[in-house]
C-alpha cells in the first residue's frame, strides 16, 4: 500500500470507528412527547403584525419583553416609510395598539422605551404559585417548536388549579388564555404495547367543544405567535443573513487571489 | 551584546529604528530567514490559525467590555443590550462565542497534528509543554468567559466545575469557598472571573504564545515526514529542503485564512448556536441559583473530560484526580513515546491504528458528555476511559518495536488490569450495570488486542519503515 493511501485510511478510520462504537451501544432515553413541526417565515410581515397583536392582547398582560422596544419591534415587524408609514404615522400605531402601559407617573409610556409589564412578581406568584417569566428570549432557550406545540397543547384537567394541563409542560401553571379561541382539548392515549408491559401508547389530544375558530385557523394564529416571539427572541437575524452571503461572496473571490499568489511565489519549490 | 553604535545595514527611517532596536535582525531570524521544512500538509495551518483566533478573541473582547457590566443584577441584560440595542454589537458577540469554540476546535486539531507527526521529539518537548500550558490557560479562560453572560448553563456549569475543588479531602471545603468569594456563586464570583478573563489569563496566554514560538524558532519546526531538515544544509548553510517562512509560508497560509473564515463566517451568520453546541439553549434563561436545570452539560470542548469525571465512580475525589490526570498524561506524551522515528507515516501499523483510535476515544468522550445518562452510555464512558489512560502506556510499549513479545506480556498485563477493575465494579445486584459490564469489556480489551495482539501474530503489522534523508513532496 502506497504511503499516501496509507495514512488516508487511518485517518478515515477515525469517524467510522465513533460512528460504528456509538451504533452498537446505542441506548436512547426515555420517551418524550415529541414536538410539531413548524416553519417559521420571518419574512412574512403579515404574520409577524398578527403575532404582535395576538401577543399584546394574550400575553402581554403577565408576560413582559424587557429586552425589547416598542418603536424597534415596530420597525422590524414592517411599519416602516418604506412601506408608506410616515414617523408620526408609526407613533400613533404603536400607541394605539401596541402601549397599554404607563410609566411612574401616569403618562403612557413612550415608544423607545423597553416592553415591561405592570404585573410585579409577587402579584404573580400569588396568583399562580410561581413567577411569571419574561419572554424576551423564549424562541431561543426553547425554541419554535416548543413553543408552537405547547399553546396547542393545552387540555382540560380538573385535578390543576387553573382546570387545565399541557402536554408539553405538564403540571403547567398557566392559564388557557387562548382557550375560547381553540375550544375544549381532552388527552388520551394510544393503545398500549402490551408485550413491552405499557399500560397506554403515546398521548394524544382530541378537540371535544370547538371554540371561536376552526382548527387551522387557530393554528395560523399560534403560528403568527410562534413567529413573533421567534423574531423577538433574535431582531439580528432579520438582517444576518444578509450580510452572510456578501461575505461568503468575498471571501471565495478572495480565496482565488490569493491561491494565485501562492502559486506564482511556489512555482519554483519542488 | 552588540556594541555602540550598532552597526545596521538599512538607511532612512529603517535605519534609524534599527540602530536603536533590532528590527532588521529579529525580522530575519523569526520571518525572512526563519528556514520551516518545504513539505508541510494541511495540517500545518492550525496553529497559524490558533494564533489568528487569538487575535478575533482578544479585538472582539475588547469590544465587548465596553459594553457589557460585571454585575450579577445586569450581566445577563446587558448581553442582550449587547445582541439589541448595541449598533453592531450582536457580529461582535458572535465573533466572540464563535470563536471560543473556533479555538478549541482548531487546537484539537494543532494538538493531533503533533500526535501524528511526533512534534515533541527532537529537542522539542519543551515546545509541547508550553504548549500544553497555553490550551490549560485555554481551558481557564473559556470556564471564566463562560460564567459571564450569567445564563442557566454559565451558572450550573461554573457550579459543577467549583465544585471539583470541594471534593479535595480536607481543604476543599474551604478552598472552593475562597474561589467563589460567596457560599454560592455569586456576584463576587462573577466579579472576579471577569478579571481574571479580560485582564490576567489573556495576558499570560499572549506571553505564553510568544515563548511558544520562541522555543519552536530555536529548534525549528517538524514536518510530516519527521526528518530534520537542518541536517543537510548547502555551502551557504541553508537547509536543503527548507524554504523561508517569509514570503513562502506567509503566502501559503493566505488562502488557508481564507477557507477557516469561510466556515467561521458561516456559522456566525447563519448558524450562530450551531444548533445548541457554540452557545446552548439553556443559557438564553437568566442564572436562577434555584431551579437546577433537568440536565448539566458543559459546553462541547470540556465533555471528553467532563466525561472522564463522570465515568470514575470510585469517589468524586477520584473523579476529580482523573479528570486532572487526563490533562497531565498529555503533558507527558514527550516521555511517553519514546521510538526514535518521529512521524507516523514510517512507524508500525499498530502505531498508526493506536493514534486513530485515540482520536475516535476523544470524539466519543466528548459525545458522551453531551448526552444524559443511560446504562449504556454510561457503561461505554468508563471503556472509553479506560482505553484513554491504556492508550499512554501503549503508546510506551510501542517504544521499541524490536522485541515484540515484550508486546504479549504488556497485553497480558493491561488486560489482566481491566478484568480486575471489572471484578472490582462487578455487582450482581445492579442488574442494569452488571449486563452491561458483562459485554462492553469488548471495548478496551479488543483495543488492547489490536495494538499488541496484532504486531505480535501479525509481523507486518510490526514493520516499521526507513525514514527517508529528504522531505517528501
Amino acid at each position: 500500500m502506497s504511503n499516501s493511501i496509507r495514512k488516508w485510511v487511518f485517518v478515515l478510520i477515525v469517524p467510522l470507528l465513533v460512528l460504528l462504537i456509538l451504533n452498537i451501544v446505542g441506548g436512547s432515553s426515555g420517551h418524550k412527547v415529541p414536538l410539531q413541526q413548524v416553519s417559521v417565515d420571518l419574512d412574512d410581515k403579515a404574520s409577524l403584525q398578527r403575532g404582535a397583536k395576538y401577543y399584546m392582547n394574550y400575553c402581554f398582560g403577565c408576560h413582559s419583553l424587557n429586552f425589547s422596544r416598542y418603536n424597534r419591534v415596530a420597525k422590524d415587524i414592517g411599519l416602516t416609510s418604506e412601506n408608506g408609514f410616515s414617523d408620526d404615522d408609526v407613533t400613533k400605531l404603536i400607541k394605539e395598539n401596541l402601549i397599554f402601559t404607563t410609566d411612574e407617573e401616569g403618562k403612557p409610556v413612550k415608544t423607545g422605551t423597553l416592553m415591561k409589564t405592570a404585573y410585579s412578581p409577587k402579584a404573580a406568584a400569588e396568583a399562580f404559585g410561581t413567577s411569571v417569566p419574561d419572554l424576551s428570549l423564549v424562541g431561543r432557550s426553547r425554541g419554535p417548536e416548543w413553543i408552537y406545540s405547547y399553546l396547542k397543547g393545552f387540555y382540560l384537567d380538573p385535578s390543576r388549579p387553573m382546570g387545565v394541563n399541557n402536554i408539553v409542560f405538564p403540571e403547567v401553571g398557566m392559564p388557557d388564555v387562548l382557550i375560547n379561541l381553540r375550544g375544549h382539548q381532552v388527552l388520551e392515549h394510544e393503545a398500549g404495547n402490551a408485550e413491552e408491559g405499557e399500560h397506554h401508547g403515546a398521548p394524544k389530544l382530541k378537540l371535544v367543544k370547538p371554540g371561536k375558530l376552526s382548527p387551522p385557523e387557530f393554528d395560523r394564529v399560534v403560528k403568527d405567535l410562534t413567529a413573533f416571539l421567534t423574531y423577538v427572541s433574535e431582531p439580528a437575524q432579520l438582517s444576518r443573513k444578509t450580510y452572510g452571503i456578501f461575505v461568503l461572496l468575498f471571501l471565495i473571490l478572495f480565496f482565488f487571489v490569493a491561491l494565485a499568489l501562492e502559486k506564482e511565489y511556489w512555482k519554483d519549490i519542488h | 551584546m552588540a556594541a555602540y553604535p550598532r552597526k545596521t545595514e538599512a538607511t532612512g527611517l529603517l535605519g534609524w529604528f534599527d540602530e536603536r532596536f533590532p528590527i532588521v535582525e529579529t525580522w530575519k531570524a523569526h520571518m525572512s530567514e526563519y528556514y520551516a521544512p518545504k513539505n508541510f500538509n494541511a495540517w500545518y495551518y492550525f496553529g497559524v490559525l490558533a494564533m489568528l483566533v487569538l487575535v478575533i478573541q482578544i479585538v472582539s473582547g475588547i469590544f465587548l467590555t465596553m459594553h457589557y457590566k460585571p454585575d450579577a443584577n445586569l450581566a445577563f441584560a446587558s448581553v442582550e443590550y449587547i445582541m439589541r440595542d448595541v449598533p453592531g454589537g450582536w457580529f461582535i458577540r458572535y465573533m466572540h462565542s464563535t470563536g471560543a469554540s473556533a479555538f478549541f476546535i482548531v487546537v484539537y486539531l494543532h494538538m493531533f497534528r503533533g500526535l501524528m507527526y511526533g512534534s515533541y521529539k527532537g529537542k522539542r518537548e519543551l515546545v509541547w509543554l508550553i504548549g500544553m500550558v497555553i490550551y490549560l490557560a485555554l481551558m481557564a479562560e473559556a470556564f471564566m468567559g463562560y460564567l459571564l453572560p450569567w445564563g442557566q448553563m454559565s451558572f450550573w456549569g461554573a457550579q459543577v466545575i467549583i465544585n471539583l475543588f470541594n471534593t479535595i479531602p480536607v481543604i476543599g471545603d474551604s478552598l472552593s469557598l475562597w474561589i467563589r468569594g460567596d457560599f454560592v456563586i455569586s456576584d463576587p464570583t462573577l466579579n472576579r472571573l471577569f478579571a481574571f478573563h479580560v485582564a490576567a489569563v489573556p495576558m499570560i496566554l499572549v506571553a505564553l504564545v510568544f515563548v511558544h514560538i520562541v522555543a519552536l524558532h530555536t529548534v525549528g519546526s517538524n514536518n510530516p515526514d519527521g526528518i530534520e531538515i537542518k541536517k543537510l544544509k548547502n555551502e551557504k548553510g541553508i537547509p536543503l529542503d527548507g524554504v523561508p517562512f517569509h514570503p513562502y509560508y506567509t503566502v501559503h497560509d493566505i488562502p488557508a485564512i481564507a477557507v477557516f473564515f469561510m466556515a467561521f463566517f458561516a456559522i456566525l451568520f447563519f448558524l450562530p448556536e450551531m444548533g445548541g453546541y457554540f452557545l446552548e439553549h439553556a443559557n438564553f434563561e437568566p442564572a436562577n441559583p434555584l431551579k437546577t436545570p433537568e440536565h448539566i452539560a458543559p459546553v462541547w470542548y470540556f465533555t471528553p473530560f467532563y466525561t472522564i469525571l463522570r465515568s470514575v465512580t470510585l469517589s468524586p475525589f477520584m473523579g476529580t484526580l482523573a479528570m486532572f490526570g487526563a490533562i497531565i498524561m498529555l503533558f507527558l506524551l514527550p516521555w511517553l513515546d519514546r521510538n526514535p522515528i518521529k512521524s507516523w507515516r514510517y512507524r508500525n501499523t499498530a502505531h498508526m491504528l493506536n493514534v486513530a483510535i485515540f482520536a475516535a476515544v476523544f470524539i466519543i468522550l466528548g459525545y458522551l458528555g453531551v448526552k444524559p445518562v443511560t446504562s449504556e452510555l454510561k457503561e461505554l464512558g468508563v471503556r472509553m476511559t479506560e482505553i484513554y489512560f491504556l492508550f499512554f502506556v501503549v503508546i510506551y510499549a510501542h517504544s521499541n518495536s524490536h522485541k515484540p513479545g515484550r508486546y504479549l506480556v504488556w497485553f497480558l498485563a493491561l488486560a489482566g488490569a481491566i478484568f480486575l477493575i471489572d471484578w472490582y465494579r462487578y455487582n450482581p445486584e445492579d442488574i442494569e450495570t452488571a449486563k452491561q459490564i458483562k459485554w462492553q469489556w469488548i471495548w478496551p480489551i479488543g483495543y488492547l488486542a489490536v495494538t499488541l495482539l496484532l504486531p505480535f501474530l501479525v509481523r507486518p503489522c510490526n514493520a516499521e519503515k526507513a525514514v527517508p534523508e529528504r522531505v517528501t513532496s
